[in-house]
């Protein structure tokens, strides 16, 4: 093991208590992370924040009541509530209370206040080539992947380990060999036209999860350049399905200029050809329920960005939800203000929606027991909820989710993805 | 009876019924924190219970949150005994070394080769012992 002053300072406890706490769970950590010593990281991103109980509220307090303060910029991801928005829904008051407990810890440390599980949409947002610690799957591979940040896949609790000390096993996606691609996913008569349709991008995700879990997927064959939130729905879908910490796209992402320069000039080990009948199964996939049933349309995971409430805002402008089906926006306190300023919210409120920030159905126990199936356009949604929810999915583009809920009943255009 | 050697990812020792599958997991959304329940819809041992047991999964996928959700089962008790992978699986280990600084309770891992891991059947009994020897015994 090889480890420099600071790091035996820390360990010693030169450093303070709190200090000393997280390097020697880092320093735990090390061996298992299959390297001999650290490196620095220049920022954080924090999922720890998210409230699972007792014992990550214990965690967060243990280390803030040790004097923690984070040595690097730290965003926060989402909170266990909608800090002053939770009496609304059914969140238990003892959750609500706890959850609110450990923000305050984490707010302690010096963190930033973002509680969004978007942070690359705030002005925080790393650069090419930064060394980051991020917990969030979604987060890692965005960074990884869409800005060319670099950062291992952490869990939570590690995340603020880094943060507190900047430092981080000095491995995998960190260095220039840890991110060659592993797998070339071609695809093969996956015309234009589908790939301007928001529904392709969440399925893709969900795909490369499902076909590469464990591997860095390298895809050729587009024909458009997506946006940054069709690229986001990729990560998230890749980083539901499977552990995708890093995928590139060929003429899209920056570190896969030509597909030769996403596997560093080797050949790629395996290729893998995918099509209609590949994605059309996908999509499939991502749906639980095939009947009509609606009772909520949920919107925002990863957390809605400004564009995506530009793009909602007109499909619902002058209409009105179907009595019986909830229908819930989640995104950040920043894109809410932001999107409220230039008047999106009102056509959306209009409409019937309501928005929730800071968190979102899955990490905080905010949905009535009525609610039973759910239509979402998100592959993060529609991966998590039978299991945290307990609910059927259906997963469908945008303008279905408007459609149905104005319908009250589940419509789709499958138009391509018709079998 | 079988013994296998695999590599310690957390030392200690742990005996249970072995509850397997090739397919990664994720224990956010995968892995109920009350009951031990393994909840992933899409999973093939969605409904099996974990608690006690000694669990052989090849890596986890999905969320960061796993370890925090492992971390609270461990803590509620219902966590398994041991954990088989057939790698080293960061999220699953930093649970085991937070249960072991916060509650001194962890619980062993190790990794065994591929080969060795698609040989591990749920029912069969499995004791993980020093250096990272697994004894696997028939379903009785």
């Amino acid at each position: 093991m090889v480890l420099t002053d600071y790091d035996k300072a820390l360990l010693a406890g030169e450093e303070g208590p709190a200090a000393q706490m997280a390097m020697r769970i880092l320093n735990r950590m090390l061996p298992v992370f299959g390297v001999d010593r650290f490196m620095d990281v220049e920022a954080a991103h924090i999922d720890s924040t998210v409230y699972m109980g007792i014992a990550t509220m214990e965690y967060a307090e243990r280390l803030a009541a040790l004097g923690a303060k984070v040595r690097v910029p730290a965003t926060l991801n989402v909170s266990g509530v909608d800090e002053h928005g939770w009496q609304e829904w059914e969140v238990p008051e003892e959750v609500a209370a706890n959850a609110t407990r450990q923000m305050r810890a984490y707010e302690a440390m010096g963190c930033i206040p973002t509680w969004t599980c978007a942070p690359y949409q705030t002005e925080h947002a790393p650069s090419f080539g930064q060394q980051i610690a991020a917990g969030e799957s979604n987060v890692i591979g965005y960074y990884n992947s869409v800005i060319g940040a670099r950062t291992e896949r952490y869990p939570d609790l590690l995340d603020i380990c880094a943060a507190i000390t900047g430092r981080v096993p000095a491995a995998g996606l960190h260095l220039d060999e840890g991110r060659k691609g592993t797998v070339l996913l071609r695809l093969r008569g996956v015309s234009r036209q589908l790939q301007e349709d928001d529904a392709f991008y969440p399925v893709l995700g969900h795909l490369i999860g499902r076909m590469a879990p464990d591997g860095i997927p390298v895809i050729e064959g587009m024909e458009v350049q997506p946006t940054n939130d069709q690229l986001k729905a990729v990560c998230a879908g890749g980083a539901s399905a499977g552990a995708i910490a890093l995928f590139h796209m060929v003429g899209v992402t920056p570190e896969a200029p030509t597909t030769e320069a996403a596997f560093q000039g080797d050949m790629p080990p395996r290729v893998i050809e995918v099509g209609m009948d590949e994605l059309r199964a996908s999509y499939r996939d991502l749906s639980t329920a095939d009947g009509e049933q609606l009772d909520m349309v949920v919107l925002g995971s990863p957390h809605f960005s400004i564009d995506e409430f530009k793009a909602l805002a007109p499909l619902v402008a002058g209409r009105r939800k179907a009595e019986g089906v909830d229908f819930l926006v989640t995104c950040s306190r920043t894109v809410r203000m932001v999107a409220g300023h230039v008047g999106l919210l009102e056509p959306i409120e209009a409409f019937g929606a309501k928005i929730t920030v800071d968190t979102c159905p899955l990490t905080s126990p905010m949905l009535p027991d009525r609610i039973k199936n759910l239509m979402t356009n998100s592959a993060k949604y529609a991966y998590y909820s039978p299991g945290l929810l307990g609910t059927d999915v259906v997963y469908g583009r945008l303008s279905d989710c408007v459609e149905s809920a104005v319908l009250g009943r589940v419509k789709r255009e499958e138009g391509p993805w018709k079998a | 009876m079988e013994s296998v050697t695999g590599t310690i990812i957390i030392p200690g020792e742990a005996e249970g019924v072995l509850l397997a599958s090739a397919e990664p997991l994720s224990f956010w959304g995968g892995y109920d924190q009350h009951t031990g329940e393994i909840i992933d819809r899409r999973h093939p041992l969605s409904g099996d219970i974990g608690t006690g047991r000694i669990l052989a999964l090849p890596f986890t996928r999905g969320s960061s949150t796993t370890t925090a959700i492992l971390l609270e089962s461990v803590r509620r008790g219902v966590a398994p005994a041991g954990i088989i992978t057939d790698r080293a699986d960061v999220f699953l280990a930093l649970a085991s070394v937070v249960a072991d600084e916060m509650y001194e309770r962890a619980f062993p891992m190790v990794a065994v080769d591929r080969e060795v891991f698609d040989r591990l059947k749920s029912g069969q009994r499995a004791r993980i012992g020093q250096g990272g020897i697994i004894d696997i015994t028939a379903a009785s």
